[in-house]
């Protein structure tokens, strides 16, 4: 070849061509038939800070945010919710759908852990409830006072863990659970049904 | 909606028509200039058949030959040819070096960042008493500093060498090159500190906040000039293999990073479409083109011979533009997202076994015929086994977007070995080859310590492999255990437990080789050690192999 003028162009053509199919054509499909379900609402003011707390501290890293449908795998029967659609995700931005499963998919995790007690000592030390898992902890969303003060969220610790004085959530680990615990997609949906296998 | 698509189908055809009558007018005017003698034009006069390994010094260079196969000595048009290339060498000094040293840092940078990231994962309360230092921070950290610091980086420094190489010409504007570097660094330092600092975007490959993108384009543009200016001085006709990938990077690269970064475009599952066909496209429209850029050219000219079959690197060329643009929403099988949408990703996936063979047949079939050289030359040691990790990692890739097997590995570490195998089997060890052929030919000095070359070369090979096997099977068994109703979840962590402490081991040596290689190489760059009478090779060249070594 000896255009560089005719390489540069179809290569960007091919690329723009591509975009077309795989990005912008679904888009307007999603942006022309999705809206939001009834049972969905906006994340609450202190949830959507927690949301990005979620983001800031990577936790995308290790969860999805898409149970699949049973004849992918066993989501539902991990009690992650029914296989997730487009319009769950109307309030999400950016998105968070993720790419690891080294902890289970949070999509519902409001509706499987809805105690703000449990989620804070997981948060704490993830090993204190759940002695396998390899969860970091996050101690620098706690700090440890002599005794609570007024409005002061307490966590409880199990003796293992227990520490000198009161353990005191402060407002980005209370915003994380609130963030949690409005993840709840467990409201009926319209699916497409699955074709029947012959 | 209706509308919009009719206007997709009808726009798609007439491109499709206008594009079959360009091939055609090509074809009839003789564009695709594909024969033997194409292939030759990174070559100089009569220079077939003459490696070019090692640098210096003559003698050495002789015994080299000799191993080849013996050819005449250039006569005085062919050493003028030669005269003129190292002084078009000297041109890129300033820039090179500039983006090569920098890369170096980076990619000691995000090794550590690296190692720290996967002992994190068997020892969850290390470090985990700040904010920066938890697993969320690091790893993506690591990731971006690998990316965009050492790949990304020193994959231009070579684009940039090679310029006069496949040109013909000195480089053009060089300084705005090197001012590119300085801007990309500054960049790549905002952007790391952010995202330990937790501003990042939250997006996968994406993470940098936009004030760094925009130092990233600016960058980025800057040493985009130098590939045009010179362009448009070549005194070459054809335009070599390297050149095409070079000027498709080019343009792909801005294309892809300044679309996925466009604020508020998309939102909801929309965003996660966006979000994976960029996060694919920049390894095969960005990582990918400037390292075969650099194997096709390195492979041919340390062996002395032209590529095997150069029509088929047009095959290999055009097909992976093709292919590898609609590769990247895979990533998303079983998502809420519409099926037929991932089904063409699918699709595309499995066609670019094509360009992967081409490019497989092309590589492979050049060194074969001088196997003997992999015994001495660095360069072409870690650029061929980077060649076969660029056919393996595809191959299986492609595998893996298939669904039944796609099933069982997402959401698992295999997909991370995989990745690996692609960025650091592929793509670091193409680099870490091209840089132990250009560093002696900015300097005039060969490299002062062959034994730490040594040393570099099997660190890394046997620290991949204690990283790469085992991560491969615990991901597997991952899967298998997370398809499994009967088993708890957590079983699929814990079982994982040797194997990622096995990826920590393999990390640690390749992070010691990574090292070594960029200790030595500061060293080389400024001049240091020892000035040496013979070769940094593997292997000192037997004196006396003449008549029956070679072809």
């Amino acid at each position: 070849m000896t255009r560089a003028l005719a390489i540069i162009a179809a290569a960007a053509m091919i690329l723009l061509f591509a975009a077309l199919m795989i990005v912008v054509m679904p888009a307007i499909q999603l942006q022309a038939t999705v809206k939001a379900p009834e049972g969905l609402e906006p994340y609450s003011e202190q949830a959507a800070r927690g949301r990005d707390v979620y983001i800031s501290l990577g936790c995308v890293y290790c969860h999805s945010q898409q149970p699949r449908d049973p004849s992918i795998g066993p989501d539902a029967q991990r009690g992650w919710g029914r296989a997730s659609v487009p319009a769950d995700y109307v309030y999400d931005s950016p998105h968070l759908l993720g790419s690891m499963r080294t902890g289970p998919d949070l999509f519902n995790i409001g509706v499987r852990q809805p105690s703000q007690d449990w989620h804070l000592t997981h948060l704490y030390n993830s090993r204190s409830v759940s002695p396998m898992s390899i969860m970091p902890s996050y101690p620098f969303l706690f700090e440890v006072k002599p005794e609570a003060e007024d409005g002061d969220v307490v966590v409880s610790l199990p003796p293992d863990y227990a520490v000198d004085g009161v353990l005191v959530a402060k407002q980005d680990a209370l915003d994380l659970v609130q963030y949690l615990l409005e993840l709840d997609r467990s409201y009926p949906v319209d699916v497409i049904p699955m074709a029947e296998e012959e | 909606m209706t509308s919009a698509i009719a206007f997709l189908l009808a726009a798609t055809f007439v491109i499709s028509v206008g594009g079959l009558a360009l091939l055609v007018w090509a074809l009839v005017n003789d564009q695709f200039t594909m024969g033997p003698k194409a292939a030759r034009t990174i070559f100089g006069p009569g220079e077939v058949g003459k490696v070019e390994d090692p640098a210096t010094p003559r003698l050495v260079k002789d015994r080299m030959q000799q191993e080849r196969g013996a050819v005449e000595a250039p006569d005085a048009e062919q050493q003028e040819e030669l005269e003129l290339r190292a002084k078009a060498d000297q041109s890129t000094r300033v820039p090179v070096t500039w983006w090569l040293a920098s890369s170096l840092f980076w990619l000691l940078l995000g090794s550590v960042l690296g190692v720290i990231a996967s002992i994190k994962m068997h020892a969850p309360e290390w470090l985990v008493s700040e904010a920066f230092l938890t697993f969320g921070r690091i790893r993506p950290a690591h990731l971006n500093v690998v990316a965009y610091g050492w790949s990304s980086m020193a994959g231009v420094g070579i684009g940039v060498w090679l310029i006069p190489r496949l040109f013909k010409v000195a480089l053009q504007g060089g300084a705005y090159a090197t001012a590119g570097a300085i801007i990309w660094n500054i960049g790549l330092a905002v952007g790391v500190w952010a995202l330990l600092a937790g501003h990042s975007d939250g997006m996968e490959w994406l993470e940098f906040p936009w004030p760094v993108d925009i130092l990233l384009v600016i960058g980025g543009a800057l040493v985009a000039l130098p590939l045009i200016l010179s362009l448009l001085k070549r005194r070459v006709q054809h335009l070599y293999v390297s050149a095409w990938y070079l000027l498709a990077a080019l343009i792909w690269f801005p294309m892809l990073f300044i679309t996925a970064n466009l604020p508020n475009l998309f939102g909801g599952v929309e965003q996660s479409m966006l979000n994976w066909w960029y996060a694919h496209n920049v390894l095969g429209l960005w990582m990918t083109p400037l390292g075969l850029a650099a194997a096709y050219y390195f492979i041919p000219k340390i062996v002395g011979a032209p590529i095997y079959s150069y029509s088929l690197s047009l095959i290999g060329f055009w097909a992976l533009a093709l292919f590898y643009s609609q590769v990247g929403l895979h990533h998303l099988i079983g998502g809420p997202i519409p099926t037929w949408a991932i089904t063409i990703s699918i699709v595309h996936s499995v066609m670019m076994v094509i360009p992967v063979v081409a490019v497989a047949i092309n590589h492979h079939m050049t060194v074969a015929a001088h196997w003997r050289l992999l015994l001495y030359s660095p360069t072409l040691r870690f650029v061929v086994l980077g060649a076969v990790a660029y056919t393996l990692s595809s191959i299986q890739g492609s595998m893996q977007a298939l669904r039944g097997v796609n099933t069982i590995t997402h959401f698992t570490h295999y997909t991370v070995a995989h990745a690996h195998l692609g960025l650091y089997g592929f793509m670091s060890l193409v680099l870490f080859g091209s840089i132990y052929f250009v560093v002696p030919r900015l300097t005039g000095r060969e490299w002062p310590y062959p034994k730490l070359i040594a040393a570099h070369f099997w660190l890394v090979f046997v620290g991949f492999a204690i990283y790469f096997i085992p991560l491969s099977i615990g991901g597997w068994l991952q899967g298998l255990a997370m398809l499994d109703a009967t088993r708890p979840f957590m079983e699929s962590v814990s079982l994982t437990m040797p194997y990622l402490t096995a990826r920590s081991v393999g990390g640690t040596l390749m992070t010691l080789g990574h090292a070594i290689f960029a200790l030595h190489a500061v060293l080389a760059l400024v001049r240091g050690g020892p000035l040496r009478r013979d070769a940094a090779l593997f292997r000192p060249v037997p004196a006396t192999r003449v008549g029956e070594a070679g072809s």
